[in-house]
């Protein structure tokens, strides 16, 4: 497997994480420990700050108040060896209509290095391999998005932040993605994704950002 | 500890609630200065034998060119000190000082051609030190407009400070540039009076006048940096109190917008 | 160490092949600097006076000031399809600084946009009446200077990238900061034709470009960091 692999098993703790967006808190205090294994979904409602944590948990953005860590180290002070342990999927799929979808899956995984020669193998999975070398502009939004879920088999990270992986997607490529992340976890992996999807994984957690909602006194930046 | 202090310098109440005791002594004196220094020159300095009255405008447009060159560095350095230690009033500054900036630039232009008109024949002349602070004014209004048409107030902020720290890198070199430019097509009919030794019956109120400037600058900036503190913290409890009425501060906060 | 490197080799070239291979794929786009150039310097002598004295006197500064509104023209674009695609979260994210990947694109822009219009210069300068010994000064002042232009206006790009209409914006903030590039490459071609050595003006733009590129990635990359996460 991987060589990059690090040797002790992969921890993501989320310390006191308090995001704020224009002035308004949206969740606080949030307290969280993903030991290796670990598959969380993230649960909310529209607003309720789901992609800001994830945004936060990447390092795109730095939490008001609280910390990230990575292996016990703040991802700040580590930027380097955790963006080669993260693999993040946005929740729009970065992916160039004027690109074939080999071309489009290659970019991305040397952008992020991860194995090119399973290039082919992850398109197969994604039941994109007959597309190989068609322009995406002709694509439809699901195929679109499945280019990019090619990085989940090429990836050798074992950390995944995926926003909205599942928009799009047919119910057998849910099923397969399901299998896959649970693949994932089961080999020390450890996994966060938003989904407005009720998935059928065993051992997943969730993590309801109502529960680290602002009190209403407290918050003097609402309204 | 030995830090405190710098701190809470970042904090917009210590600042709002330190002016407001300095703004009290600190108001009236630069009225003061300024006051006399501009009637001291405009009035009771001497003629100048070869521009006539017409000079006496240098003393409300040197010190405005002076300090709109000041005012650059203290925004961007003000912009700086909030990018690198993460605090909230340097921003505000850095906000508060671009608009004044500007207006000091404008203050410089529309003194300078006046004064161009008896002396030059001309409203406008591409002369380099016209031209820089053009540019200068230029490099304001970009800052000016980049925090209005940013969504995010944060954001904007930083924004600003980035363009703000280049521009203290290029400043020097529009002005080298500009020079240069100048002496390989300097007009032969122009000719400046040089670094011609000045009278000290001129120079101590012209003196006087960039001291004066100095603090009407420095007070701008304080009064421009309580309102965008005031702005900024409308919805915080020691704003509320202090305005009196609860409702007061969204009233102020809807100006930003307005 | 050496492992690192590697990686950030791989990262870039990954980006710099695919921002080629994107421009190479929109042909078309890539002409419109070059029409521009040809269509405003086309223009120029129906709207003064086409005597050859007087265009020969304007020709320097004339080109150099269109071929920096050429260079401008499709600057605001330079991040936006990245930032709506998501492509640029995942520079951010990605195990090389983002300053390299920054470095990266704008090497695709420069050389698709500023070599190219500094290649067409000597053609449009005979239009012009540019007189003899111009040529070469006017191709090598565009091609350095093109490339700090290149590097000043990627960063009004990246603090304008979230606007909706950041095009004007973006033209407020990088003029003013053009104008020391416009002034050393107008008059290294003017010196020339006047037959003095232009060779200080080419080592000016030279370190230009030097102060532009320790300068300029990494204001970039934090002006991305910080217009594109809001």
């Amino acid at each position: 497997m991987p060589a990059r692999q690090p040797t002790e098993p992969p921890r993501l703790t989320l310390d006191n994480v308090t995001c704020e967006r224009d002035d308004r808190v949206l969740f606080c205090n949030l307290q969280y420990n993903c030991q290796a294994g670990t598959l969380l979904q993230v649960v909310g409602f529209n607003g309720a700050g789901k992609t800001t944590l994830l945004h936060a948990l990447t390092g795109l953005i730095a939490p008001a108040e609280g910390q990230i860590l990575w292996q016990q180290t703040p991802i700040a002070n580590s930027a380097r060896a955790f963006r080669q342990a993260l693999l993040y999927l946005g929740h729009q799929a970065p992916v160039k209509a004027h690109l074939t979808v080999a071309e489009n899956a290659l970019w991305l995984a040397r952008l992020q290095g991860a194995s090119v020669e399973r290039l082919d193998w992850a398109l197969e999975q994604v039941d994109m391999l007959a597309y190989r070398d068609i322009t995406c502009h002709s694509l439809s939004a699901g195929q679109r998005r499945r280019v990019a879920l090619a990085q989940l088999y090429m990836s050798q990270a074992p950390l995944w932040v995926l926003d909205e992986p599942f928009t799009a997607i047919d119910k057998e490529g849910v099923a397969k993605l399901e299998a896959l992340l649970e693949r994932h976890c089961a080999h020390g992996g450890i996994a966060v994704l938003t989904s407005h999807q009720a998935l059928r994984v065993a051992g997943m957690q969730t993590l309801n950002l109502a529960d680290f909602q602002p009190q209403a006194g407290a918050s003097y930046a609402y309204g | 500890m030995a830090w405190q202090w710098f701190h809470r310098l970042g904090s917009p109440r210590w600042f709002y609630e330190k002016t407001s005791r300095w703004l009290v002594w600190f108001a009236p004196l630069t009225i003061a200065l300024l006051l006399i220094g501009l009637i001291w020159g405009l009035a009771f300095a001497p003629i100048d034998a070869k521009q006539g009255n017409s000079y006496r405008i240098i003393f409300i447009h040197m010190p405005a060119a002076v300090l709109s060159l000041v005012g650059y560095y203290i925004m961007a350095i003000a912009g700086g000190v909030g990018l690198i230690w993460r605090m909230k009033l340097p921003f505000m500054v850095m906000q508060a000082a671009a608009p004044i900036g500007a207006a000091l630039t404008i203050l410089t232009l529309a003194t300078g051609s006046l004064w161009g008109y008896p002396t030059w024949g001309t409203f406008w002349e591409w002369d380099a030190r016209n031209i820089f602070m053009l540019v200068l004014l230029f490099l304001y209004l970009g800052i000016v407009v980049l925090g209005k048409v940013y969504p995010v107030r944060d954001a904007a902020d930083k924004a600003c400070a980035i363009l703000a720290l280049v521009g203290t890198v290029n400043v020097p070199i529009i002005y080298k540039s500009v020079d240069w430019w100048y002496s390989l097509h300097q007009p032969a009919s122009i000719k400046f009076t040089g670094a011609s030794s000045i009278h000290p019956s001129m120079l101590y109120p012209l003196l006087l006048c960039i001291v004066a400037y100095y603090c009407f600058y420095t007070l701008s900036l304080i009064l421009y940096t309580r309102r965008e503190v005031l702005v900024r913290e409308a919805r915080t409890q020691w704003v509320g109190e202090l305005v009196g009425a609860p409702n007061n501060g969204d009233k102020s906060g809807g100006e930003r917008h307005a | 160490m050496d492992d690192q490197r590697g990686d950030n080799w791989s990262g870039v070239s990954a980006v710099f092949s695919r921002d080629l291979r994107l421009m190479w794929r929109h042909r078309s786009d890539l002409a419109n600097p070059l029409i521009f150039f040809l269509i405003a310097i086309t223009l120029l002598p129906l709207g003064v006076d086409p005597s050859r004295q007087l265009l020969g006197s304007i020709a320097p500064g004339m080109l150099w000031i269109m071929a920096l509104l050429a260079t401008l023209l499709s600057m605001d674009l330079l991040f936006r399809g990245d930032y709506d695609d998501g492509s640029l979260a995942q520079f951010q994210l990605a195990p090389q600084p983002l300053y390299l990947t920054v470095l990266a694109k704008v090497a695709v822009y420069w050389l698709t946009t500023g070599l190219p219009l500094a290649l067409m210069a000597p053609l449009l300068a005979v239009m012009l009446a540019l007189p003899e010994g111009g040529y070469i000064p006017l191709t090598l002042s565009l091609t350095l200077g093109t490339a700090v232009m290149s590097l000043i206006g990627a960063l009004g790009a990246a603090l304008t990238v979230c606007l909706r209409s950041g095009g004007l914006v973006l033209t407020l903030i990088v003029m003013p900061l053009y104008l020391p590039v416009l002034i050393i490459g107008a008059n290294c071609v003017s010196s020339a034709v006047a037959g003095f050595d232009y060779s200080r003006e080419l080592a000016l733009l030279g370190a230009g470009l030097a102060l532009a590129l320790i300068v300029m990635p990494p204001a970039i990359a934090g002006a991305l960091r910080i217009s594109s996460n809001q």
